[in-house]
């Protein structure tokens, strides 16, 4: 049976509270009671804990408990990339660190690749207390059928409690289809992580509509609990360099492995070498730099402060930077310890992909830029002036 | 070439406003469009429909009132529309989205190539195109920004990467999701608006797709929302004022922790 949802007519005041609160647009006011379009409600519960006269319930038939206790264990996948481990990888093992702590359980961290026998020491020493190592010709780069098949494999053999992976391109590819075949919850693109230590439930906090809101998910009766992770959020785990983990290689037949798609070459691209998503600070510029030549202080910025490059989709539309650097709802999320926005006014689509960044400075001439309205630090004046002599100020400050 | 897109009509968040003394959104008037993103889908399918000839399905799963969306995209250049609704489906996750989906492209039949939006932007999750090729045990390209070659055994994409693109070739039947770089979407043709006036979308329920009842709607979702709350609205800060010197200074000194980290 589905859960349901009941209004009591008697309890509702017709006080409307949870027709706003309804982030689905399903209750509407009829004779000044709520009325629930069943069409749109996804029983998610905001308007049960809005209502202040409990007129609303939800019953959310859990079905028979399964027993969940074979699993255990907190697998973070980490990512390589030419053997390289991404950072995301880290701040990983950082955050299942200490949810493993608090279910009293091990962190593992699962390594797919070819010729990465050298990582042992880097995961080992970044906390993990067990490291998979599947070391394969065919899992050198990322291709979807092997890289699925070998965690369903292992996830079925070792029956993690949670694995947490990186909301990245890989991540995010991978880890969807390995939900499905191994039949687990998987929340996306979290970025609160915690522990409820009495039902030993991952509480997986994410936002939605563009940041507009905040859900916090749960999987109750599904196992492994996964979630995609997003970039810079969680604190990388410390070095250890005493720190030693038990080793378990695992090896699976070249048949197992066999890709369906073919990886025919690998092409970068960036204008510099920062990745975006990885980056700790970005120096954006919009419309109001005015030419693809405009970008030249900005990279000079960027490159004093070692950040990345982003710009706003006015920028990109008009051809004065590749689409790889656009920040926004059809660019990437980030969301980097410093954002320094030059030219940009700020629409809502460019402001969902950055407002989460911890420090935002803008420049613009216009003061009524809606940018103003997120800037840690504002700015009104004209960039060609300002742009140049932050750098030259950055560059007596560093040295550089 | 048989090609099906998958789209999802979400709320236009160009519209999507904070009501300043509840601090919840405000959903009056907000008007519901085609997922952006499943816009770049929808293009690219028409785009092979008159690259290999061929025919387009557009399949969405929601309330009645997503036929819009579905109207929306015949006035694009889609053929065929597939409506799968009904109130089992209330409460679906991306798993069970992705197995709702896949159970009703298994009824429409045979297919090439599936296409999906990169993800959608009222959820943002990225997991159900991914999730529709787990399903139906078909490969998968994500985030292809271009179809290079396509014949009627394989195809060689281009997949957007963090620091560029891999080129990758697939065999067909197959999975994309695609985005934005892919391709600029066309306006609707007059004859387009006119083919979507009267045009009739398929409606399928549950049992039509003949789903285990199980695997839907809440009761097949792993995952529950236990909690929906709005984060405190991010405030304009401070506003530095003089000359370019005097604020060069005072900014370089205020982040100063963060550029030497």
């Amino acid at each position: 049976m589905p859960g349901s949802i009941t209004i009591f007519l008697d309890k509702c005041t017709g006080c409307t509270l949870c027709v706003k609160v309804c982030p689905f647009g399903a209750i509407h006011m009829a004779n000044k009671k709520a009325v629930i379009d069943m069409a749109k409600c996804t029983l998610c519960g905001a308007c049960v804990e809005i209502c202040k006269f409990k007129a609303i319930e939800i019953k959310q038939e859990a079905g028979p408990k399964k027993d969940l206790s074979a699993y255990k264990d907190v697998w973070v996948f980490c990512e390589q990339k030419k053997g390289v481990i991404q950072s995301i990888s880290f701040e990983l093992l950082g955050e299942g660190k200490k949810l493993a702590g608090k279910l009293g359980v091990k962190l593992c961290a699962v390594i797919l690749g070819s010729g990465i026998e050298s990582r042992i020491e880097e995961l080992s020493q970044r906390g993990a207390d067990k490291i998979y190592i599947v070391d394969h010709p065919a899992l050198k780069s990322y291709q979807d059928d092997p890289y699925t098949e070998v965690m369903v494999k292992l996830a079925e053999e070792y029956k993690p409690e949670i694995i947490l992976c990186g909301a990245t391109t890989i991540g995010r590819s991978l880890v969807s289809r390995v939900a499905v075949k191994i039949d687990a919850g998987l929340t996306a693109d979290c970025t609160g992580l915690d522990i409820d230590e009495k039902e030993r439930l991952l509480l997986q906090t994410r936002p939605a509509f563009g940041g507009n809101i905040m859900a916090t998910i749960i999987t109750p009766n599904h196992r492994p609990q996964m979630a995609t992770v997003r970039h810079k959020v969680m604190k990388e785990a410390e070095i250890d360099k005493g720190h030693q983990a038990e080793v378990i290689r695992k090896s699976f037949s070249d048949d197992a492995l066999k890709s369906r798609t073919r990886l025919l070459e690998v092409v970068e691209e960036l204008e510099e070498t920062i990745n975006l998503a990885e980056a700790d600070i970005i120096v954006s510029g919009g419309r109001g730099l005015g030419s693809a030549e405009g970008f030249a202080m900005i990279k000079e910025l960027a490159k004093t402060l070692n950040a990345a490059v982003g710009a706003s989709r006015a920028a990109v539309d008009s051809d004065w930077i590749p689409y790889s650097h656009q920040v926004g709802q059809t660019g990437k999320t980030v969301c980097p310890k410093l954002y320094i926005a030059c030219g940009i006014s700020g629409q809502i689509q460019h402001l969902i992909g950055m407002q989460s960044s911890k420090v935002i400075v803008a420049i613009n001439k216009d003061p009524d830029a809606p940018i103003f309205k997120v800037a840690t630090y504002g700015i009104v004046g004209d960039i060609f002036e300002l742009v140049p002599a932050l750098t030259k100020e950055f560059q007596r400050i560093l040295k550089k | 070439m048989n090609i099906i897109v998958c789209i999802k009509q979400v709320p236009n968040t160009t519209d999507v406003r904070i009501d300043p003394t509840t601090n919840t959104l405000i959903r009056e008037g907000v008007e519901s469009v085609i997922n952006p993103f499943d816009a770049y889908a929808i293009e690219e399918a028409v785009r092979l429909k008159e690259r290999c000839g061929g025919k387009v399905t557009v399949i969405t799963m929601g309330p009645p009132q997503a036929e819009t969306a579905l109207r929306e995209a015949i006035s694009l250049g889609c053929d065929e529309a597939v409506l799968v609704s009904d109130r089992k489906f209330a409460g679906s996750d991306t798993w069970a989205t992705s197995y709702t989906l896949s159970a009703a492209i298994k009824k429409i039949g045979a297919f090439d190539i599936i296409l999906c939006g990169k993800q959608a932007s009222d959820g943002d999750t990225a997991q159900v195109g991914p999730g529709i090729s787990a399903h139906l045990d078909i490969p998968q390209v994500t985030y292809v920004k271009k179809i290079i070659e396509i014949s009627e055994k394989t195809a060689k994409v281009e997949r957007m990467m963090e620091e560029g693109y891999d080129v990758v070739e697939t065999p067909l039947p197959c999975l994309f999701t695609v985005v934005k770089e892919i391709n600029t979407p066309r306006l609707p043709s007059i004859r387009g608006l006119m083919k979507a006036k009267s045009a009739k979308p398929l409606k399928w329920t549950a049992e039509d797709i003949g789903a285990v009842p199980g695997l839907l709607g809440l009761d097949g979702s792993p995952t529950r929302v236990v909690k929906i709350f709005t984060p405190a609205p991010r405030k304009g800060g401070e506003m530095l004022k003089g000359d370019t010197s005097d604020i060069s200074k005072e900014l370089v000194e205020l982040l100063k922790d963060i550029v030497t980290g």
